[in-house]
């Protein structure tokens, strides 16, 4: 049961081999044994996953035909659920429990699917290691002293360790991806404005979208089809028509183009995942594509863009915990600026208040044009980067992470370290397209190795088929860690 | 442009975040590392590119102006840190 695919488990349970009760318990039993060690979950409620399992057995038992009706399935912990502890990875929030449902989580209610809990992540998604949770870091299945990517690093860890049939997952500067190549699992960002982030804790709003993360392209397709559409809620939801997202997943891949970004295969780059990649692109030469040489000469500029964009806005959306109406309070302070300062200070880790901290001073007085608009210029010349490059080729790819996993600690005091291991997934949450991890061979200490595909705007079927036909051909996606 | 010490203070004062000397003296030296990081981004000429906010250049949709919500005070209010009487409950602010 452990490595069927989602449509394999849809059809057991439809044919009653295994209920929907029995499937949860399963993991849930497998979350007991494993994540003390790997910390992927902050919150379990075995009652309330057993009781949506329950519903979704009377549901498939009245002839409930949804794919994924009785699927236990993990959300990131920065969706809100009714009901459950919702903590963003703080402590600014590690007694709020959401009074409502984010919109990805009631998509997965009405499909039937059964909230297995909340998995870990880097405090209010800013990191790249999952170390800066508040609940601890996370470790990867692969290699327990290594970290499992950031910031949907408990996600990627529960997938990777089977501790979810599936999970959710959100990128703002390649949060879905990086984790996803660490833990060699797939993960899909899909284009800006597709997936709607009402209940989802806001990070960077300009920037931050959900997607699917799973063990092939063929799960994300059916978790995709769930958690995309129109969503009055979110003022950057897109209208447009329902689309089924495997509708491409077989076709043959004879004629694609895959454009190869001279900039991704440079300095910095280390050996072993640049082996890995470029035995996939040669894998898809004889699944009958050809390759182009591209150049995003402004991605270098990607990083920095970043990080005035992103914490700009992160501080602006992190100015509403003040201690007041949920959340952290101090035990003790004075007067009201007190009070807000003190549970700031207390409530927010290192590097959400050293990224508060950037956005305050980019966006004070007198600096808002050399920073913020300069960066919002800078960041139109990346997204023509890409227009230009989609006008000669269907797909982008590269490597996803410039290494494979890194120790826990290993980057330890210097963020900008941090901040580069997101090198080549930045560019693309800038440009708003679509981005997407998949497992493609193993590097140095047998650690897995990611390629990213580029998708253009909404191409995010043909993409899948992309994966998908090369999740045919190969056999990286289906390793499983040792004693896993 | 190099960040000062006390601009580290300003902001920390800004951002309502209370920062000890030595706080503030650690985060001077990591945030003019990430500035020294930003600033490639100076040398870059931008002159007739216009600003970019959303890829798709969208605007804000507008709607009905009517009310959707109704009133959830209680179930809002069970999980404030104080409340009382359906308020929420700050330090005196006037005196």
């Amino acid at each position: 049961m452990l490595n069927s695919s989602l449509l394999q488990l849809g059809a057991a349970l439809r044919a009653r081999k295994i209920s929907s009760v029995e499937l949860t318990q399963l993991y849930l039993d497998r979350i007991a044994t494993l994540n003390p060690e790997l910390n992927a979950y902050i919150t379990v409620n075995p009652d309330m996953s057993l009781a949506q399992a329950r519903t979704a057995d009377e549901r498939i038992t009245q002839g409930d035909a949804s794919p994924l009706a009785g699927i236990p399935i993990a959300q990131k912990d920065i969706f809100c659920a009714q009901g459950w502890r919702t903590t963003c990875g703080s402590r600014m929030l590690h007694n709020f429990v959401s009074p409502y449902d984010a919109h990805v989580v009631s998509q997965f209610n009405s499909a039937g699917a059964v909230n297995l809990g909340k998995t870990n992540m880097d405090e209010f998604a800013m990191g790249s290691s999952n170390e800066t949770s508040h609940f601890g870091a996370v470790k990867n299945p692969w290699n327990r002293d290594a970290v499992p990517g950031g910031s949907s690093g408990g996600t990627a860890a529960a997938v990777a360790a089977r501790l979810c049939a599936a999970a959710t997952g959100t990128d703002t500067g390649g949060s879905i991806r990086q984790p996803a190549a660490l833990c060699g699992i797939s993960g899909l960002k899909p284009t800006y404005g597709v997936v709607s982030r009402y209940g989802m804790i806001a990070f960077a709003s300009s920037l931050d979208q959900a997607g699917p993360m799973a063990r092939s392209a063929e799960d994300m397709a059916l978790l995709l089809n769930a958690m995309a559409g129109f969503d009055e809620r979110d003022s950057t939801s897109l209208q447009r028509e329902k689309e089924d997202y495997a509708r491409e997943l077989n076709k043959p891949l004879n004629g694609l183009r895959i454009g190869l970004p001279r900039e991704f295969f440079a300095t910095g780059l280390s050996a072993d995942v640049a082996q890995a990649v470029d035995a996939a692109i040669t894998e898809y030469k004889k699944l009958g594509a050809s390759v182009v040489d591209i150049s995003l000469p402004n991605s270098r500029l990607s990083v920095p863009v970043y990080y005035v964009l992103a914490p700009a806005e992160a501080s602006s959306n992190l100015s509403r915990f003040d201690g007041v109406r949920y959340g952290y309070r101090a035990p003790e302070y004075g007067d009201l600026a007190d009070m807000y300062e003190k549970s700031r200070s207390q409530g927010f880790g290192a590097e959400v208040k050293r990224r508060i901290m950037i956005g305050t001073y980019v966006l004070s007085h007198g600096y808002y044009d050399a920073y913020y608009l300069q960066a919002q210029k800078i960041r139109r010349l990346i997204a023509q980067d890409f227009t230009e490059a989609f006008q000669q080729c269907d797909v982008i790819m590269g490597p996803t992470s410039p290494t494979t996993a890194f120790n826990l600690g290993e980057k330890g005091d210097d963020p900008v370290q941090m901040y580069l291991s997101d090198i080549y997934t930045i560019a693309v949450n800038l440009a708003g397209l679509p981005g997407m991890s998949i497992p493609c061979g193993f590097g140095n200490n047998n650690m897995p190795v990611g390629l990213q595909i580029i998708g253009n705007y909404f191409d995010e079927a043909r993409m899948l088929n992309v994966a998908h036909r090369y999740q045919l051909a190969t056999d990286w996606h289906v390793r499983t860690p040792s004693g896993i | 442009m190099s960040l000062t010490l006390e601009d580290v203070k300003k902001v920390a004062r800004l951002a309502r975040l209370a920062m000890t000397e030595q706080e503030a003296q650690a985060a001077h030296a990591q945030l003019a590392n990430i500035f020294g990081l930003i600033e490639e981004m100076q040398a870059v000429d931008t002159s007739g590119i216009a600003p970019m906010s959303h890829a798709q250049d969208v605007t804000q949709r507008l709607r009905e102006d009517k009310v959707t919500e109704g009133n959830q005070r209680e179930k809002f209010q069970a999980i404030a840190p104080q409340v009382q009487a359906g308020l929420y409950l700050v330090p005196q602010v006037i005196e």
